[in-house]
């Protein structure tokens, strides 16, 4: 939000001389409302449907909480399935989001600042799996899982969603890496740092906005899977959250307050991190996708 | 490095027989060479080293798990199994034979292939225009970002829950259709095989269509401001601009765009799963590729069948993917997701 601002200044004597167009056309603003309240009202539904009872949903099914009811909401901020699914959560999306970090900025390193024969082919390797995402190979991914004994277990899920992070993190990072200007690569190399060194002074420090956006990326996209843990993990004891709606929401079929209660503390914690983060993510992609 | 590419393969003929450094098969030359020479080789074999301990773990993970089940699905496809014990039944091409004469299979087929050219057709256009309308200099951009890729950002567990219980015949939607005045147009929106179709592309145009946006305003952000403010000078209008500038300088974005929605819409799995269920989704007619192979693979305890039609999937995806590269991308092979294979 303050980089909109922080961009304005340095044009501001541009936009005093137009200074009628910076609210802009009413009409772009009567679109964009449109747009977000078609974006937005579903999943308000669900956050105030949560602080409703079920006579009221049953009653007026699209009104508005009357009154405001919060003990769907504390009732399952009091829970222990829903803080030991959230654990669950936290622990595959933070293992999944430093194993992917750490490979990618590894592997990309190679494929932006090394020179080598199979590198085209390692490239193309990475890209190719931007194809095959995770259901396509769920099936036979399933019977790898199981023999390798990991059925049931998070480490089941992490270590697939780490080797089907790879490629997006790989298309985005190199890019990031190789725009490295090679002066400061040879001023490390005339004071002495090993490329290595290079790599861990220079390289991880420059590159982190890259970082963060695929960081990011890995964590929401970890924290939403659903058909590998659907797969892989059978015992309620070790249901992340995806999984975890989806079993309240047939456990609880007739108390619909609850289950929109479930939903809407399920999806907070993706949301907050990627309101945070936002910028992150579009400066990440506009690195990635320029052509 | 170009220059040493020659000497590369004479010092891999002189070593032959010596000791190999490393994993990555580096070579530690033993003949008297000239100081020089023999020090660019040692750094050239540390230059290896380095590549096999930097990029070894990323591709041995890589391979282990997305390149070898998909040969796992090759092998067991062709036999009938059931997950367990060791596959004996060969059956050769008839699990092949069952998928492409299966009526079930081609209807799931027609499914994917609709919300593959609907995706395109009802998501692009709209993305492009709202990213054009976004991009001009309005207060409150960024929050405008961060609300319209909520949709895209919460799990498909969460949509379909939401949805789902909206959409139910006693459901918000049609209680807000009433109350607008319009209660003829309430309808069992899930249930009935005529709508269920549409009512899932209208969730997916709904879920992705942020994540287009996004890419899009990402895009024309590359685009230096310098090109339009001289088609302003030259007295070009608004859309003139929009046609003539922006549009082809977008080009790339769009293209990608359209590679990751076609590549989505194959594999869509979650949403259908979880609004109709893998029996209801049948009768509502919104099963897809991936909702067969679930029912007809692990639901149904036949492995081998399952794996026949991941095998199947996995091909169409390459074929699409391959024509896709070679007719749409082939003119942004320099830039973008292609940009590191030189």
């Amino acid at each position: 939000m303050s980089a909109t601002t922080a961009n304005r200044w340095p044009s501001n004597r541009r936009d005093r001389r137009d200074a009628p167009q910076k609210w802009g056309n009413p009409f772009t603003y009567f679109i964009a409302l449109l747009f977000i309240a078609v974006c937005i009202a579903p999943v308000l539904y669900i956050v105030l449907g949560g602080f409703r009872t079920n006579s009221q949903i049953t009653t007026s099914p699209a009104g508005l909480p009357h009154p405001w009811v919060i003990s769907n909401y504390s009732g399952i901020l009091t829970s222990v399935t829903f803080w030991g699914e959230f654990a669950n959560s936290a622990v595959v999306g933070l293992a999944s989001t430093i194993g992917i970090v750490v490979l990618g900025v590894m592997v990309s390193f190679v494929l932006a600042r090394y020179d080598f024969k199979l590198k085209g082919a390692m490239y193309s390797l990475f890209a190719a799996g931007l194809m095959f995402p995770l259901v396509i190979a769920i099936t036979p991914l399933y019977i790898v899982i199981k023999d390798l004994g990991l059925i049931d277990n998070l480490a089941g899920v992490i270590i697939p969603q780490i080797a089907f992070g790879l490629p997006t993190t790989v298309i985005i990072l190199v890019p990031f890496l190789r725009a490295i200007p090679k002066e400061i690569e040879e001023a490390a190399a005339i004071d002495g740092t090993s490329r290595l060194g290079f790599f861990f002074r220079m390289v991880i420090p420059l590159s982190l906005p890259g970082v963060v956006t695929v960081g990011i990326l890995a964590f929401i996209g970890s924290w939403n899977n659903y058909v590998l843990p659907l797969y892989v993990l059978n015992s309620q004891a070790n249901f992340t959250l995806p999984l975890g709606v989806q079993a309240f929401s047939s456990q609880y079929s007739t108390d619909t307050a609850k289950v929109l209660a479930f939903t809407s503390l399920a999806m907070m914690p993706a949301l907050v991190f990627f309101s945070i983060f936002q910028k992150r993510i579009v400066g990440g992609l506009t690195g990635a996708v320029k052509g | 490095m170009s220059e040493t590419l020659g000497t590369d393969t004479a010092a891999g003929r002189q070593s032959q027989g010596t000791a190999r450094v490393g994993g990555a098969g580096g070579s530690a030359a033993t003949s008297p060479a000239s100081p020089r020479a023999a020090a660019r080789r040692r750094g050239r074999a540390r230059m290896r080293l380095e590549i096999a301990v930097l990029s070894g773990p990323a591709i041995i993970m890589f391979l282990a798990f997305v390149i070898f089940p998909v040969a796992v699905a090759a092998y067991y496809g062709f036999y009938r199994w059931h997950g367990y014990g060791a596959a004996t039944d060969w059956v050769g091409l008839n699990n092949y034979k069952l998928i492409f004469t299966d009526p079930a299979f081609q209807q799931v087929l027609w499914h994917n292939l609709l919300i593959v050219v609907l995706s395109l057709l009802v998501q692009g256009p709209f993305a492009i225009v709202l990213a054009l309308l976004l991009n001009q200099k309005i207060r409150g951009r960024s929050i405008i970002r961060v609300l319209i890729f909520v949709p895209y950002v919460i799990s498909e567990v969460i949509v379909g829950t939401g949805w789902s219980l909206m959409l139910q015949a006693n459901g918000a939607f049609n209680d807000l259709l009433g109350h607008l005045g319009l209660g003829f147009l309430q309808a069992d929106w899930l249930a009935d095989p005529k709508l269920a179709i549409w009512t899932l592309i209208a969730i997916i145009s709904w879920k992705y269509i942020g994540f287009a946006v996004i890419l899009m305003l990402a895009g024309l952000q590359s685009i230096p401001d310098e090109l339009f403010e001289a088609a302003a000078i030259d007295g070009a209008s608004y859309w003139q601009i929009q046609r003539r500038i922006t549009l082809p300088l977008l080009g790339p974005t769009i293209r990608i765009w359209g590679f990751l929605s076609i590549i989505g819409s194959l594999q869509l799995f979650d949403l259908v799963y979880i609004i109709w269920g893998q029996y209801i989704s049948g009768t509502a007619g919104t099963s897809t590729m991936a909702i067969y192979m679930v029912a007809q693979g692990r639901d149904a305890g036949n492995y081998g069948y399952g794996s026949a039609v991941a095998v199947v999937m996995f091909l169409i995806s390459l074929i699409v993917a391959l024509i896709y590269q070679r007719f749409v991308l082939r003119r942004d092979l320099r830039g973008a997701v292609t940009e590191g294979a030189i």
